[in-house]
C-alpha cells in the first residue's frame, strides 16, 4: 500500500514535469513566430524589421492622410509627431477610426509602406492604446483627453 | 435619499463583513459553539445589505439621477428600459458592486443551506469568505465608490457604450461573475480545510457542487461574450486570444480541471494535496483575471477602467489572498493523506492526466497573457502575443484531451486494461475516421485542422454515446429502459462531454473552411461568394429609438434560389456621437453568411464584406450543451449531497462507498 501510493506520486510528478516541458518548448516554439513587436513610426527608423516581420505600428492618423471611399483598400498616414509611416489597409475599418485618432495596426512592411492586416477596434471613444500614449508622450506630443 | 440608504447598507455590510471574517474563526479555533455560531446570520446579513445597496443603486439608474456619477457617466434617459437595468454593472463601479453582490449570495447560500456541514468547518468557510467579503467591499468604498455624487446634476447623462447596448452583453458579465465568484466557494472550503488539516469524502461532496455550479456559470458568460464579438463587433471573429478573454479562459480551465480531481477525492479519497491547490489557482486566476481587466497593464481590446491606483489594491488582494492561501498549503499539505489506490491503467490515472493537460494549458494561455509584461519590465520592449502564439502553443494540449477522453471516461475505477475499454468505443473510432475522412474529401487543399477537430470532436460525441450504452448493461430489451434510468450525473457528464466535441467540430470547420470577401458593390450587380450569388439591392437612410442608420439591404441566392435577405447596418448614436456597425447574419446549421457594409464609394457602391463561416454556431452550441450537462449533473449532485451526508453520518467518517 504504502509503496504503491509513493510510485504513484512519483510518476505524478514525473509526468507534470514532463508536460511541464513539453509545454515549455511549445511556448518557447511558438514565439518565434507567435510574438508581435511594438514600433512607433519613430522607432521604425532606428530599430527596421527584419524582412517580412509581422509588427504592430501605432501612433495617430495624419489629419488630412486618410483616404477611403475609392475601393476596398484604405490608405492613411500614421505619425508620433517625429516620423510619418504610410498605411494601406484592405478592409472595413473600426467604428471609431478617423484623423487625429490613435490606432494600432498588426502587419508588416512592403517597401516603404506598411500593409495592415488587422486594425485594432476600441471599444469606446476615450479609451487611447497604452502603447500609442507611450509613443506620444516620447515624442513629446500628447495632451491630455479632452484638452 | 435612497441613494445614501445604499451607501450607508454598503458599508454596513463592510462592518457585518469584518466580523463574518473573525468571529468565528476564532469561535472554531477554541470551540466556542455561540462565536461559530456567529458566521451564518453574519452571512445572512451581509447578503441583505449588498442586495440593499444594489436595489438603491438599480432604483438611481432606472430613475436617471443623474447626480450620482456612474449613472451620470452610463445612462440617459433616452435608452431603453433593458438598458438602463444592464447599465448598473456595465461599469466599472457596478460591476464590482454585481461582484460582491454574488459573493454574498455564494456566503449566504452556504450559510443556509448547509445545514448538514459539520459546524466547525462551515464556520470557517464563511470566514474565509467573509474576507474575500472585507477585501472587495472595501475596494469598492476606498477606490471605486459608485455612490459618489457629482457636485451639480447634469441634465441628461453621457449614455452608455452603443456596442453594450445587446441583450447578449446585458447577461454576459453576471454569468461571469457567478463563474468566478462562485470559484470563491472552493477557495474557501479549500482554506477552511487546510486550516481543519482534514480532507475527506464529504468535504469534496461539497465542493463539487459549487465547483460545478461555477464552472457552468463560467461556461456560459463566456460563451455569450464570444457570440456577442461574433455579431456585434463586425469582424467575424468568435475569439481572439486577447488578455480579457484569456483572464476568463484560465479559471474556466482550472475549474474544469477542479471538477474532475473533486470526483476523485469523493470516490476514491486520493488527490487531496492536489484538488485543494486547484481549488487555490481556480479563484486565484480569478483574482488574476480581476486585475489584468481592471488595472489596464496590458493592451487589450476590451478597455474597463485604466486607473493604477484600482490596479494595485487588486494586485494587493490578490498577493495576501493567493500568497497567504499558498503558504497555508505548504503548511499542511503534508496532512493530507491519500486513502485510495489505483493501478497504472485506472480512472484515477486518466483523471490525473485530465488535470495535469488542463492545468498546464492554463499555464500556456497565462504564459502568453502576461508575455507582454514581462518582456516590458525585463527588457523594456513592448510587443503582443497573437492568436498564431496560441494556436500552436494551446492546441496540442487539447487534441491530446480529446484523444484521451472518451477512453478514460469509461475506464473502471482502481484498475482497468485497455483492451477491454477500447471494446465499446469501437463504434466511436470508425465514426471519427469517416468524419475526418469526409472533412478532408470537402476540403481539399484546406488547413489540416478541419479533418482533424471533426474526427476528434466525432470521437467526443460518439464516445459519449458509447459511455451511456455500456452503462446499461449487456441485455438487448431492457437497455432502452434502463437508459431512461441512469442517474442524471452519469447523463450530465455524458451530454457535457459530447458538448466539448460539438465545440471541437465548430471551431476547426470555421477556422479551415471560412470564405471571406471584401468588394465594392454596386446596386444592382450581382457578385459571388463560395457558391453564394449576393446583390445589393439597396441603402436607405432609418430612424431607430437612440440612433440613426445606414440600412443596406442585400439578397442571397444560391442557385437560382433565394436564400436570405439580410440587412447590414451602419449606425450613429448621437449621444456619444459614436458609429457602429452591425453586420446582419443568416444562422445556419451548417454555415452562417456574415454581412457588413463599409464606406460609401466616391465613383457609386459601397464596401461589403460578405464571410460564410460554415459551422459557426456549433461552437456556441457545444458551450450550451457543456452548460446543459453541467446543470444535469448538478440537479442529480443535490439529492445525493443530501444523502451523502445522511450516509456520513451512519458510517464511520472515512468509509468512503465504494463506486
Amino acid at each position: 500500500m504504502k509503496g504503491l501510493k509513493k510510485k504513484r506520486r512519483i510518476q505524478l510528478i514525473v509526468a507534470a514535469m514532463l508536460a511541464l516541458a513539453l509545454a515549455t518548448g511549445l511556448v518557447g516554439y511558438a514565439m518565434r513566430d507567435g510574438i508581435n513587436f511594438f514600433r512607433s513610426p519613430s522607432q521604425l527608423a532606428t530599430e527596421p524589421p527584419r524582412p517580412g516581420e509581422v509588427f504592430r505600428l501605432g501612433g495617430l492618423v495624419e489629419a488630412g492622410s486618410l483616404v477611403r471611399g475609392q475601393g476596398e483598400t484604405v490608405s492613411f498616414r500614421v505619425t508620433d509627431g517625429g516620423a510619418t509611416v504610410p498605411v494601406r489597409y484592405t478592409g472595413v475599418l473600426p467604428d471609431l477610426f478617423g484623423e487625429n485618432q490613435g490606432m494600432i495596426g498588426t502587419g508588416s512592411m512592403e517597401g516603404e509602406v506598411f500593409v495592415a492586416r488587422e486594425i485594432l477596434a476600441k471599444h469606446d471613444e476615450s479609451y487611447m492604446p497604452r502603447e500609442v500614449t507611450d509613443a506620444l508622450k516620447e515624442q513629446g506630443v500628447y495632451r491630455e483627453a479632452g484638452s | 435619499m435612497i441613494t445614501e440608504l445604499g451607501h450607508f447598507a454598503l458599508i454596513l455590510a463592510f462592518v457585518v463583513a469584518i466580523l463574518q471574517s473573525t468571529v468565528p474563526l476564532i469561535g472554531a479555533q477554541r470551540g466556542w459553539a455561540g462565536w461559530m455560531a456567529v458566521a451564518m446570520p453574519a452571512a445572512a446579513a451581509q447578503f441583505w445589505l449588498i442586495a440593499l445597496a444594489f436595489a438603491a443603486l438599480t432604483h438611481a439608474f432606472v430613475t436617471s439621477d443623474f447626480s450620482l456619477e456612474v449613472v451620470w457617466a452610463n445612462s440617459h434617459t433616452d435608452k431603453p428600459m433593458l438598458y438602463k437595468l444592464s447599465g448598473v454593472w456595465g461599469n466599472h463601479e457596478g460591476s464590482m458592486l454585481l461582484w460582491v453582490l454574488i459573493l454574498a449570495l455564494f456566503g449566504a447560500s452556504a450559510a443556509w443551506f448547509g445545514g448538514q456541514l459539520p459546524p466547525r468547518l462551515k464556520a470557517r468557510v464563511l470566514a474565509v469568505q467573509g474576507m474575500i467579503g472585507v477585501a472587495f467591499l472595501a475596494f469598492i468604498l476606498f477606490t471605486s465608490n459608485p455612490f459618489a455624487r457629482l457636485p451639480l446634476a447634469p441634465f441628461n447623462g453621457k449614455d452608455l457604450n452603443p456596442l453594450l447596448q445587446d441583450p447578449g452583453l446585458a447577461f454576459h458579465p453576471p454569468f461571469l461573475y457567478l463563474g468566478y465568484v462562485g470559484l470563491s466557494m472552493a477557495f474557501s472550503f479549500a482554506v477552511a480545510a487546510l486550516i481543519e488539516g482534514r480532507v475527506d469524502a464529504a468535504w469534496a461532496r461539497w465542493v463539487r457542487p459549487w465547483t460545478l455550479a461555477a464552472w457552468v456559470f463560467l461556461t456560459i458568460g463566456i460563451a455569450l461574450g464570444s457570440w456577442w464579438a461574433y455579431y456585434e463587433l463586425g469582424w467575424g471573429g468568435f475569439w481572439f486570444w486577447d488578455p480579457v478573454e484569456n483572464a476568463s479562459f484560465m479559471p474556466w480551465l482550472l475549474a474544469a480541471a477542479l471538477l474532475h480531481s473533486a470526483i476523485v477525492v469523493e470516490k476514491r479519497e486520493a488527490l487531496k494535496s492536489w484538488t485543494i491547490l486547484l481549488a487555490i489557482l481556480a479563484f486565484g486566476f480569478s483574482l488574476i483575471g480581476t486585475f489584468l481587466v481592471r488595472s489596464g497593464v496590458i493592451t487589450s481590446v476590451h478597455a474597463f477602467a485604466n486607473d493604477p491606483e484600482r490596479g494595485v489594491f487588486i494586485l494587493m488582494i490578490l498577493c495576501v489572498f493567493l500568497g497567504g492561501s499558498l503558504t497555508l498549503f505548504a503548511a499542511r499539505a503534508g496532512a493530507m493523506q491519500a486513502k485510495g489506490v489505483f493501478g497504472m491503467v485506472s480512472r484515477e490515472s486518466a483523471l490525473v492526466l485530465n488535470n495535469i493537460l488542463l492545468a498546464v494549458s492554463a499555464f500556456v494561455v497565462f504564459i502568453g497573457t502576461i508575455w507582454p509584461l514581462v518582456a516590458e519590465m525585463a527588457w523594456d520592449r513592448k510587443l503582443s502575443v497573437g492568436a498564431p502564439f496560441f494556436n500552436q502553443a494551446f492546441t496540442p494540449f487539447m487534441i491530446g484531451l480529446a484523444l484521451v477522453l472518451p477512453v478514460g471516461a469509461i475506464l473502471p475505477w482502481k484498475r482497468g486494461q485497455i483492451g477491454r475499454t477500447l471494446r465499446p468505443l469501437r463504434g466511436a473510432l470508425v465514426l471519427a475516421l469517416a468524419a475526418g475522412c469526409l472533412a478532408y474529401a470537402m476540403g481539399t487543399g484546406r488547413s489540416a485542422i478541419g479533418p482533424v477537430g471533426a474526427a476528434l470532436g466525432t470521437w467526443l460525441i460518439a464516445g459519449a454515446a458509447a459511455d451511456l450504452w455500456q452503462r446499461t448493461g449487456q441485455k438487448g430489451r431492457a437497455r432502452w429502459s434502463r437508459l431512461t434510468r441512469l442517474p442524471r450525473a452519469d447523463w450530465g457528464k455524458a451530454v457535457a462531454h459530447a458538448g466539448l466535441g460539438v465545440t471541437f467540430v465548430g471551431i476547426s470547420l470555421l477556422t479551415a473552411g471560412q470564405v471571406e470577401d471584401i468588394r465594392v458593390a454596386q446596386v444592382g450587380a450581382p457578385f459571388d461568394v463560395g457558391g453564394y450569388e449576393i446583390a445589393l439591392d439597396r441603402v436607405e437612410a432609418v430612424q431607430g429609438p437612440n440612433y440613426r442608420s445606414t440600412r443596406a439591404t442585400l439578397s442571397i441566392r444560391r442557385g437560382g434560389r433565394e436564400v436570405a435577405v439580410l440587412h447590414p447596418e451602419k449606425r450613429i448614436y448621437p449621444v456619444q456621437a459614436m458609429p457602429t456597425t452591425e453586420a446582419d447574419i443568416d444562422n445556419g446549421l451548417f454555415r452562417d453568411l456574415y454581412l457588413v457594409i463599409g464606406d460609401e464609394q466616391e465613383g457609386g457602391g459601397w464596401a461589403v464584406r460578405t464571410y460564410v463561416k460554415p459551422f459557426a454556431n456549433w461552437i456556441w452550441a457545444g458551450a450550451a450543451i457543456m452548460a446543459l450537462g453541467g446543470a444535469l449533473s448538478l440537479s442529480d449532485r443535490r439529492y445525493r449531497v443530501a444523502a451523502g451526508a445522511r450516509r456520513a453520518t451512519a458510517v464511520p467518517a472515512g468509509a468512503a462507498p465504494a463506486e
